[in-house]
């Protein structure tokens, strides 16, 4: 596990005698104190949750890939055969799902930066104002995050419901005939969907900007206002730039909860003809009747690719501001 | 969060209009956030005989709380909790035990690897779980485990969802706490290697007890995450009986699709113990969120 190669002290020659001040300045990094025992410790501390993480995720991660170019029904591993490209041709080609899919996963994102993220910035900018009440509001609005995308599902099924729904009910649809179908109506039901997720999303970029508001250096605000500048003035050319990496994190965290979207479509209506989604089409070649592995692998690594142009410039961002650090 | 730093000057200022805007626009906003679940509340509390009759949206004639006990006893709801608290509470743990460890190792070390290390961790927590999920689920149907596991396999397990969450939330728990322990003055374990102690003493006794904040956040977030999963259960687990409360839900509604009322109950019985558990630990679950988002 561990790539270093200074020799080690004896332990005796570490230890002063008990109560002695330590006179002497360790090295930083002190793995010139560590005896073999130690190092065997820490190799198991590391490589114990490694070895566990590495085999679950990134293992069948790149199963995945290998597993796209090849057919298998699942069944024995010599029914395994290599098809190179195959599988992706019949998926950008023939499968009427796939593009729509990918079409509702990129609404999906946009509709979540384009709606509930600012407005969960201008909550958190009021709320960031000491007002009075300030943590009952908080909490209404956040109360969504605590739930499960499956009870979010159910709650909303309750008024979007045809004939027993709150919506029909109130504007008349709720009879036979003049049905207005939220969740079967392929134009509909994507952006009621939508509706419950924004529902959700809000609340958590709100205490996203909240925490990064906290962060805001007052004496900002104060020369803001000592210029003269108003409210939106303050606001546009003061705090939302200070609000920067808060900003990037709430991008990343909205692109992969749109490549994420799965409980609620599948409560609502397992991804039927209007919500397609790429995990959902995954998931439909494990848990519907044909298991097609290497086709589901293949959508699998649209989804993985799509996810590591994100991923990567995120880790490579934070990481590189990390060893600055 | 808290008024105190205007409260003198605010307790003698005149009430100004803008003031009294904002918190009929907040009051107001607030009330319609809160709708959907009121309107579940609702409901669940009229008997479908009654909705059936006189519609949704009408006055109540009888309110009462059978749809919550007739959908806690006819689903064996407890039973279910059973279940997601033999998978929630190891795989909270374990996550918290194993995590730590690779965080300890990674930031009070300079070890070359350790870049790479966190970089692994880190990227894997951020990949949908539809990405891994087709071999996991050909793996979890290969590992045989006889006599340790209901299935005698890892699929349809208890165990086989405590590994994957384990696996899959301790790269968030990694990063976040070697963030944190990196924030730990560096002579405190220098001291103690000094004076003889091992490095697990110094993870287990100084390092350790001075994550507890950020411990507590964690054991909140990954409590709710954890309680709240629906996606690995469903492709992972195929018995009803060995379901979590979650894909459980999901059962009831299609045994009992034609009783909205009953099946508002369920979800939000469902639901309780994270509400309980938001409200009691809140201030550890906001700042969970935010210890991974807002460092730097």
């Amino acid at each position: 596990m561990t790539t270093e190669t200074t020799k080690e002290i004896p332990e005796a020659a570490a230890v002063p005698s008990p109560g002695a001040a330590p006179a002497k300045k360790v090295p930083h990094g002190h793995r010139r104190l560590l005896t073999r025992r130690d190092r065997l410790t820490l190799g198991l501390m590391a490589g114990l949750p490694t070895v566990l993480h590495i085999a679950l995720v990134w293992v069948t991660a790149l199963a995945s890939i290998a597993l796209a170019f090849t057919t298998w029904d699942g069944i024995g591993f010599d029914s395994i055969q290599w098809v190179g490209l195959q599988n992706f041709k019949e998926l950008f080609e023939q499968n009427p799902q796939f593009w729509p899919a990918v079409q509702h996963n990129v609404i999906w994102f946009v509709v979540l930066i384009a709606i509930p993220t600012p407005l969960g910035l201008f909550l958190a900018v009021q709320l960031d104002k000491k007002i009075r009440f300030s943590r009952v509001y908080q909490t209404a609005f956040f109360l969504p995050v605590v739930l499960s995308m499956a009870v979010i599902g159910f709650v909303w099924q309750l008024i979007y419901n045809p004939d027993t729904g709150l919506i029909n009910s109130i504007i008349g649809a709720n009879e036979p005939g003049k049905y207005i179908d939220w969740i079967g109506d392929p134009d509909l039901n994507l952006w009621a969907i939508l509706i419950a997720a924004s529902w959700r999303h809000t609340g958590y970029m709100m205490i996203l900007y909240l925490a990064g508001l906290k962060g805001v250096d007052p004496s900002l605000r104060e020369a803001s206002a000592l210029d003269g500048a108003g409210e939106w003035q303050t606001f546009k050319n003061v705090i939302f730039p200070t609000l920067r990496p808060t900003n990037t994190v709430v991008l990343v965290v909205t692109i992969i909860e749109a490549l994420r979207a799965f409980d609620l479509v599948f409560v609502f209506n397992k991804g039927a003809e209007g919500t397609e989604l790429l995990s959902i089409l995954v998931t439909n070649n494990i848990i519907g009747e044909s298991s097609r592995i290497g086709y589901g692998s293949a959508i699998a690594v649209v989804l993985l690719l799509i996810s590591l142009v994100v991923i990567i410039p995120y880790l490579v961002a934070t990481f590189r501001k990390e060893r600055r650090a | 969060m808290s008024t105190g730093t205007l409260a003198l000057g605010k307790k003698r200022a005149p009430v100004r209009p803008a003031r009294i805007l904002l918190h009929v626009f907040l009051a107001g906003a607030a009330l319609a956030w809160l709708a959907p679940l009121a309107w579940a509340i609702y409901a669940a509390l009229r008997p479908y005989s009654e909705t059936s009759e006189k519609g949704y949206v009408s006055w109540p004639d009888t309110l009462n709380f059978d749809n919550f006990t007739n959908a806690f006893t006819q689903s064996d709801m407890s039973h279910y909790f059973v279940n997601t608290m033999i998978i929630a509470v190891p795989a909270v743990l374990v996550t918290l035990f194993l995590s730590s460890m690779v965080a300890f190792y990674v930031s009070r070390f300079d070890f070359r690897i350790n870049l790479a290390l966190l970089l692994v961790f880190t990227a894997g927590n951020l990949l949908p779980q539809q990405v891994i999920i087709t071999p996991l689920y050909r793996l979890y149907l290969l590992i045989d485990l006889p006599g340790i596991t209901m299935s005698g396999k890892l699929y349809d397990s208890a165990l086989g969802l405590v590994l994957i969450h384990v696996a899959f939330q301790s790269g968030f728990c990694a990063f976040v706490l070697s963030n944190y322990m990196r924030s730990l003055p560096h002579e405190l374990t220098e001291a103690a290697l000094v004076d003889g102690a091992s490095v697990w003493r110094q993870y287990w006794q100084i390092v350790l007890p001075l994550c507890r904040p950020a411990m507590a956040a964690l054991a909140t977030l990954l409590s709710i995450w954890i309680y709240n999963d629906f996606f690995w259960a469903l492709v992972l687990i195929s018995t009803g009986e060995n379901m979590p409360i979650t894909s459980a839900l999901n059962n009831l509604t299609g045994a009992y699709f034609t009783d909205p009322n009953l099946v508002a109950a369920g979800a939000l019985l469902t639901a309780i113990p994270t509400l309980i558990v938001y409200f009691v630990l809140q201030r550890q679950f906001v700042s969970g969120l935010t210890l991974g988002a807002n460092k730097g």
